[in-house]
Formats: structure tokens, sequence, C-alpha cells
């Protein structure tokens, strides 16, 4: 049994060796290169800080560093405080599974979708201007305030929240399922302490561990956001990540050089803001054991935690009517300002073929369900080869080796990366889109599958090995179909993931393989809006269906098996 | 024996031409043409769709439109490819291009060629050596890329909104004044907002004619002084206090129909037609340029030097240039394109295809577009994006 874990645990970390780190280390290689003036193409052979001198002589360069700092660490503070904030104030009040149900849509909307809605419902011409002018307002054209892409990136902040805020929540929520809440809540309770400020200095510093790890994913992707940043941030300058992104497609080919400097500083930047949070946390952890001994029971601090939680619930509310607004606008013909509703209606949309979306949606689908399948047999065959261990518990650089696609700007290694599948010969096609975006599925359904696979009961599996099962027929026959609820959960995750894929499918499919998210993000710099709402409704529709058909499978499936359903299930 | 002779001879001229260019056919059949093409207009894509279902009926060679954000993109694609030693059988085989593109691949030995003289439908062309189709932004074409449609910069206004219009660069900064908030541009950084500013610069330089050499500091200094002077009395009127700008031309368009600003900016004149045809501006939109006239110049397409698909996409360049292409082009309920063909050039067919052409009341007539003015020297267009950059990019 020993020898057959070890074998399992040797190929499936060769697999991620070979297939994640390694692309992604070399596409860093090729990039650094680069940035440190080597770029044979263009003649450049000589090692050189020239393409740093360049970077830093940019236009607006400290501009768009400021605003990167601000965006990604003022969006990852809000996310957490307004996360902890809407917990503190409702929890009891709302279970895990129907949380899980009511944030679905919003961490299955891609980031695309939501920022194009998110345009058009909060500018000055937008639809909120719309529903309440002129008669209210008197705005009989629209007033001239920057409500998107404004120079302080607000807009671009609050879009972020959107997403952010809910995917935090859902780990909130799983992870107080392993905590005896009540218990202690009960306990603070009985001392004295306010019902939300005993959720704050009793629950949340033992749930901080486990969410740590995914609020460095949201710090990084907040960083380093490109798609998002495009349509809702500012544009003279844009953030730093945009404005890479735009000078590795510069006309000036030489442009390449300093824009892989920036990517490397990209890189630098996530780094050392995760570090900057480290040390943040040490000055919180101190502030906060004088608060917690100085045993204030906080009755003062009611107020701030419903407007907390107010402000969640306006954020739910704006993103849902993003999501309105782009529907709508699939349906429209016109709808000229100050109207709240189209003036024509029409279906030409949806029906006209040459518009394709037809058949980006297919390789959408295409590409998320053989990247997600991929990336669940390899978490599968992952998870197993732990449970086989000596030890119990993950390694340290383990869980480096599979968040890094996570924490490392895509930017850094994309351009990179795409190099070196040119010289393999396969870059520009489905496969290279599949497997770049794999990079990017696999973490996420790991961090979705990991707690409840070792939360699983230990005595099941015992049992059946009593009982004379192999371990493959454990997996299958027990593990499997016990843990089907995470694991479609996971694979719905994974593949929204994949369906919100930008960067990756335009650099690895050579922008032929045009997926609904390429799509929707090219025609947001066109002009029509109508045609945009189909790709953005589309968009967040597909991994919707995801979300759906993992919560409704397993009430199917399991529909005489009542401690495999709801709560009870691991 | 006179007779066979001639035949002979003419022959003899014409039948190498003739030959290659049935090889190239036969050589195009079955091919896929991925053609690198803006993709941020719905029109130009059901068109070049539209190309694509042609060139298979008659030619057999397929056509994929490569969409993109940028034109730029595909340089950088042609670019990874050159820098892996990808020197045959390259992702892109057309690509829909413009001047400081075309410099970058033409300079860096990126693009097949020459090839236009090698396309039958190149009669139809004005190729003398100053000619629009045979000089992108000064840069000399050399039979690297095929032009394809005409573009003309005019500005759009939605005649129900604004009663009066500037009737030269020099009076937008008092239109602007008496209108705060309704002017914008796109980014400099975009080629239309580099082309508004390129269009102030020809009427307001001290001497227009030092824009036809290569920029130097000195008389980029005293060329563009005026130029300055004219923007910074503008800026502080522009939408969102000229802090920020629609990323590009069609952004802009949108802003138009929003009626979030009173003009747009556009490089071809059917546009503000097309657009009512569409649904995308109000019926009342109209075109207008200042009275000395505006840039025009042309669209081309080139093949990189690695193109897999190369024969195909002379085909295709070749169907572009079909009199009945170019026709069809120009339909305002079509595409509403400018056609590139030179009009004396053409048989009493093509003639007639233009002349059935229908019409609308956003479409203006050639005359009332005023003269051409030629594009500055590509060079100016750089400076003049960098220059603005450092300025106003804090």
């Amino acid at each position: 049994m020993r020898p057959r874990g070890r074998a399992l645990r040797l190929f499936v970390q060769i697999v991620v060796m070979s297939g994640l780190v390694l692309p992604i280390l070399l596409g860093l290689w090729e990039t650094t290169r680069a940035g440190f003036g080597v770029l044979p193409a263009l003649g450049a052979y000589e090692f050189s800080l020239e393409p740093w001198r360049r970077l830093l002589d940019m236009p607006g360069f400290a501009t768009s560093l400021r605003l990167t700092l601000v965006t990604g660490f003022g969006s990852t503070v809000l996310a957490l405080l307004l996360a902890v904030g809407f917990c503190a104030a409702v929890h009891g009040r709302v279970g895990p599974q129907g949380g899980a149900r009511m944030l679905a849509p919003f961490l299955a909307a891609p980031h695309a979708a939501i920022a194009i809605g998110m345009v058009f419902l909060i500018a000055p011409s937008g639809w909120i201007a719309r529903l309440i002018s002129p008669w209210a307002t008197g705005w009989t054209t629209p007033p001239d305030i920057g409500t998107v892409n404004d120079p302080y990136g607000a807009a671009l902040i609050l879009g972020l929240l959107i997403k952010e805020v809910p995917f935090l929540l859902l780990l909130i929520l799983s992870a107080l399922a392993q905590l005896p809440v009540h218990k202690h809540l009960a306990a603070a309770r009985a001392l004295g302490y306010g019902r939300g400020i005993a959720w704050i200095k009793v629950i949340m510093p033992q749930i901080y561990p486990m969410i740590r790890l995914p609020i460095f994913v949201v710090l990084a992707f907040s960083l380093s956001v490109v798609d998002m940043a495009i349509i809702l941030g500012p544009s003279n300058p844009p953030t730093l990540a945009v404005a890479v992104t735009r000078w590795f497609g510069a006309p000036n080919v030489g442009m390449i050089l300093p824009a892989s400097a920036g990517a490397l500083l990209q890189a630098m930047i996530v780094g050392m803001g995760v570090a900057l949070w480290l040390l943040a946390e040490r000055v919180a952890i101190r502030i906060g054991r004088w608060w917690v001994r100085r045993g204030g029971r906080g009755l003062s601090s009611e107020p701030g935690l419903r407007a907390a939680s107010a402000a969640v619930v306006i954020l739910m509310m704006l993103g849902a009517m993003a999501g309105m607004a782009l529907v709508l606008w699939s349906f429209a013909w016109r709808w000229p300002y100050p109207q709240a509703l189209p003036s024509t209606w029409t279906f030409d949309s949806w029906m006209t073929p040459s518009l394709g979306w037809g058949a980006a949606a297919t390789n959408s689908l295409t590409i998320g369900l053989v990247s997600t399948l991929l990336s669940i047999v390899l978490a599968i065959a992952w998870l197993e080869g732990e449970d086989s261990a000596p030890r119990r518990g993950r390694a340290l650089w383990a869980t480096a080796v599979i968040y890094m696609p996570l924490l490392v700007p895509q930017i850094g290694f994309l351009y990179g990366l795409n190099v070196t599948f040119l010289r393999a010969g396969i870059s520009g096609g489905m496969p290279a889109v599949i497997w770049a975006q794999a990079l990017f599925v696999f973490p996420y359904v790991m961090l979705a599958l990991s707690d409840p696979w070792r939360a699983l009961d230990r005595r099941f599996v015992n049992t059946a090995a009593a009982l004379g099962a192999s371990p493959l027929r454990r997996l299958y026959a027990v593990k499997l179909p016990v843990l089907l609820r995470p694991l479609l959960t996971a694979a719905a995750i994974g593949f929204s993931v994949s369906v919100a894929q930008y960067l990756p499918t335009l650099f690895m499919g050579a922008g032929r393989v045009a997926t609904l998210t390429t799509e929707a993000v090219t025609l947001s710099s066109g002009s029509d809006r109508r045609v945009v709402g189909v790709y953005a409704a589309l968009q967040a529709a597909l991994p919707f269906v995801a979300y759906a058909v993992a919560i409704v499978l397993p009430a199917i499936v399991y529909r005489n098996r009542r401690d495999l359903l709801g709560e009870h299930a691991p | 024996m006179r007779l066979p002779m001639i035949v002979a001879a003419v022959l003899s001229m014409l039948t190498p031409a003739m030959a290659d260019w049935q090889a190239t056919l036969q050589a195009a059949r079955g091919q896929t043409v991925y053609w690198n093409a803006w993709g941020g207009d719905a029109r130009t894509n059901a068109f070049i769709t539209w190309v694509g279902q042609e060139t298979e009926r008659l030619y057999g060679v397929k056509v994929e439109q490569v969409k993109l954000t940028d034109t730029a993109e595909a340089v950088t694609r042609v670019l990874s490819e050159k820098s892996a030693g990808q020197d045959q059988n390259g992702s892109v085989d057309l690509i829909w291009i413009n001047g400081p593109n075309f410099e970058s691949m033409k300079s860096q030995g990126m693009l097949h060629g020459p090839f236009v003289a090698d396309l039958p439908n190149s009669r139809y062309l004005d190729l003398s050596p100053s000619s629009p189709a045979s000089v992108d932004f000064t840069v000399p074409v050399d039979g690297y890329e095929a032009p394809w449609r005409l573009a003309k910069f005019v500005f759009v206004y939605d005649s129900a909104r604004v009663r009066t219009l500037p009737t030269n660069m020099a009076g937008f900064a008092d239109w602007a004044q008496a209108h705060p908030g309704r002017l914008t541009h796109p980014a400099p950084s975009n080629f239309m907002g580099a082309t508004f500013l390129k269009q102030a610069l020809i009427e307001l330089a001290p001497d227009p004619r030092v824009l036809r050499e290569p920029v130097d500091d000195a008389s980029f200094e005293t060329a563009t002084a005026p130029l300055w002077d004219w923007y910074d009395a503008l800026r502080p009127n522009l939408w969102r206090g000229g802090e920020t700008f629609p990323e590009n031309e069609s952004i802009q368009q949108q802003l138009l129909n929003d009626s979030e600003v009173d003009i747009a900016i556009s490089f071809d004149p059917a546009s503000a037609a097309a657009a009512i045809e569409q649904g995308l501006l109000p019926e009342t939109a109209r075109v207008f340029v200042p009275v000395g006239g505006t840039i025009g110049n042309m669209s081309f397409v080139a093949i990189p030097y690695n193109a897999a698909h190369r024969e195909g996409a002379m085909v295709v360049a070749n169907f572009l240039l079909e009199p009945s292409t170019q026709a069809r082009q120009q339909d305002v309920t079509v595409l509403g394109s400018f056609s590139v063909l030179d009009p004396a050039k053409l048989d009493a067919e093509g003639v007639a295809a233009f002349a059935a052409l229908p019409s609308s009341p956003a479409l203006p007539a050639l005359a009332d577009l005023g003269p051409t003015l030629l594009e500055p020297h590509g060079s100016w267009m750089t400076r003049l994006t960098e220059e603005w950059a450092r300025r106003y990019t804090k």
C-alpha cells in the first residue's frame, strides 16, 4: 500500500512541476531576460539596465504605481472589513448552504461582465442616472462627473469589491462550518459581549488563519488585474498592469523591453504587497490583543457593523443591477439618455449569427470543461496521494507550488510563456489555451476541494479497507460519492475561473481562440453596447449554469440519502 | 505573319504574370486565411465574414477573422514568432494595418513583399509615387501592403442638440469654452486621438511644409509651439476637465450616443450614416469638417513574412480590390467606407456599380468634405504623442 501511495505522489508531483511550475518559471525567465535588455529577436543581446531606466521615465509611471497600490490594497482591505462586518452582523441568520446559494451568481459572474455592466450602471449617462433624470436631478444632458474611469480608481475599487466581498464571505462561511461557533458565541454573550463584537473578538481570530491564503490571492489579483482595470479604471495613466499590457502591444516593438521590466516590477509589487500584509498582521495582532484584553463589550460598535452589512447589501444590489442592465441592452435597439428603459426593442443582437457569439460560447464551454476536468483529476490524484502519505498535512513547499499561479501576476510570465510555447510549437491553438487556463483553474479547484477532502470522516475509508476494498475501490466507491457535492462545487468554481480568463487566452491563443471573455473585452472597446450585452450576459450565464448544476445535481442523486445532502455533508 | 508575332510578343509579356497568378490561385485553394483585423466594429466584422464567403465560393479560400483590440497585437504576435525562430507557418496571414504599425513591421523585415504589383486588380489603382496608395504616412509602400479602404477625418455631431459648430481647428478652443465638458477626443496613444492632434497641427503650424520631412528637435519646437498654446486653452474645457479620455473613437461615438459629449470623430465620412442605420446614433447625427479640409489616408492590408497561407492572403487582398467589392463596401447599408480605386481607371461596369449606390441625409457628398490634407511624416506622430504624454500624463 505504501509504495503505491509514494508512486502516485511522485507522479502527481512530476505532473504539477512540469505542467504548472516549469512553464511559469520559464515564462518568468524569458520576461526577466527581456527586462534586463536581452531579446535576440530585436537584436538586443547585452545585459543592461536600460529597460528599467526607460520604465522609470515613462510618463505617468509614478501615478500608475500609486494607482496600483491604492486600488490593490484599498479594495482588499475594504473587502475584508466589509465581509467581516457583514458576518458579524448577520451570523446565525444565514446557513452555509443558503449563503453559498445566494453568493453563487456573484462568484460565477466574470470580472469583465461585472465591469461592463457597472460602467453602464454608474456612468453619468448610466442606468441609475437615467432612472432619476431629468425629473429628480434636472440633468437633461448627463452631468460631467467622473463616476467611471475616475483618476482615483474609485470605480475600479467598487467593481473589485463586488467580486471580492462575496468570495471572502463564502470562504468565511465554509471556515465557520469547522468551528463550534454556537458554543463560543454563547459563552461570549453570557459574558456580556455585544452580538456583533462577540463574533469579531472570539470567532474572527480563529477564522483568519483559515482564510489567510485566499486573502493573499485576492491581494495579488487586485494588484495586477487587467480586464476590469481597462474597463473601469482610469486611462491617463492607467494602473501599472494595464500600462504594461499596453506597452507589450505598442506599435514600437522596442517597448517590449521596458514592458518586461514593468512586468517584473508588477511581480515584485505583489511579493512586497504580501510581505507588507504580513507585517501589518503583526501590528494588527498587537493592537488586537490589547483591544481584546481591554474587555470592551462593544455595544457601541453595532451601528458600524450595521453600516458594513448595509454596504454589502448595496454592493450586491449594484452587482445584480449591472447584470440586469447587460441583459436589457442585449434586447435594445435604441436606448437614448435619459429614458429609463430602451425606446425600441429587438432580438437582432441575439439572432445575428455573423456576430459569432455561438462560436465564442462553444470555445468557452469546451475550454472550460476540459481544463476543469483535467484540474479535478489532478486535484483528486494529489489529495489521494496526500491521504496515503506517512505524515498528514501539506508541506509549505507544496502549498507554494499549488498556489504559485495565483500569486505571480499573469502579466509577469505570460509573454515569456508564449515565447516558450512558440519554441515548442504549441502556441496559438486550443491545447495551449487549455493548458494556460489550467494553470489558474487547478489552484482554485485545490482551494475549494482541500478542506472538504480532509474533513472526510476517516472511519468510512477505514471501514471500507477493513471490508477488503482496494485503495482504488475506496476512492471511487466511498470517497468520491461522499464528496460529490464539494467535488461539483470545486468544478463549478474551476469552470467559472476558466470562463473568466482574459490574458492567458489572449496571449496563448494568438488571438485565434475567441472566447466570450476575449470577445466581450474587445467589443467593449467598440461602440455597440447591445452586442457587448449579449457576450457579457452569456459570459455570466455559463458559470451560473455550472453553479446551478453543482447545487441541483447532488440533490437529485442523493434524494434518498439524507445525510449526504445539505448541512450534514462533510 | 505579323499578327502571330504580336500575339507572341504580347503573350511573352503577359504570360509570366498571369501564369504566376494562376499558380497563386492554385496554391491558395483550400487555404484558410487568418486575417488579423481590429474587431471593435460589428459592420466591418460582418463585411469580413462576407469577403470570406465570397473568396471561398470563388477561389476556395476561407477567411477567419482574428479580432484585435489593437492592431499592434498582431505586430507583437509576429515578433514573438520571430523571437522564437518561427520563420514559417506563422499564425498571422493578413493584417489590416496603418502607418506606425506598417513602418515598424516593414523596417523590422517582418513583411512579405513586394506583392501589390502581382495582384491583377492593382490595375485599378493609382500607384504613381505620391498617390495615397503609394505612401502610407509618408512611408513609401513599395508594394508591401495593398490598399483596402479610404479614410478621411471627419467630425460627427447631433444636429438636434448642437446649433453652432467650429469652422476650423482654432475655433474648437472657443467652442469648448462656450460648451464646457461637451467636447473630447480619444487618448492620443490611440491612432484617432493622435490624428485629432495632427489635424490641429497641420492647421496651426507656422510652416506646414516641415511636416513632410522627418521631425527634428528644432522643427518640432517651432512647429508645435502654437499647437500647445491652443491645447492648453482647450483642455480645461474638455469632457472630465481633460483629465481622462475615451480609449478610441468608438467609445467616443458611444459617448455621443449617450449625450455625454456633443462631438465625435471618425476616419470614415460614412460612419454617421452607417451608425444611424445600425441604431447606434440618433437619426439627427450629421457630419462636418473644418473649412481647410482634413487629413486623409488609406487603410491597407499586409502579409507577414512568415505567413502560413501567403497565397490565400494575396487572393483575399486582390478580391478586396475588385470594383464590385469596393462598391459594396461603399454602400452605406453595408459598410459605407469610401473606395480606394481610381475612378478614372474603372470600366463602364465599375462606374455603374458605384452610381447605383443608395444615399442618406447623414452621408456627405464628396464635395462637402473639402480638400484632403496629407499625413505628416510618421515620426511626427510618435513625437507628438510622446510630447503630449509628457505634458499631460501626470
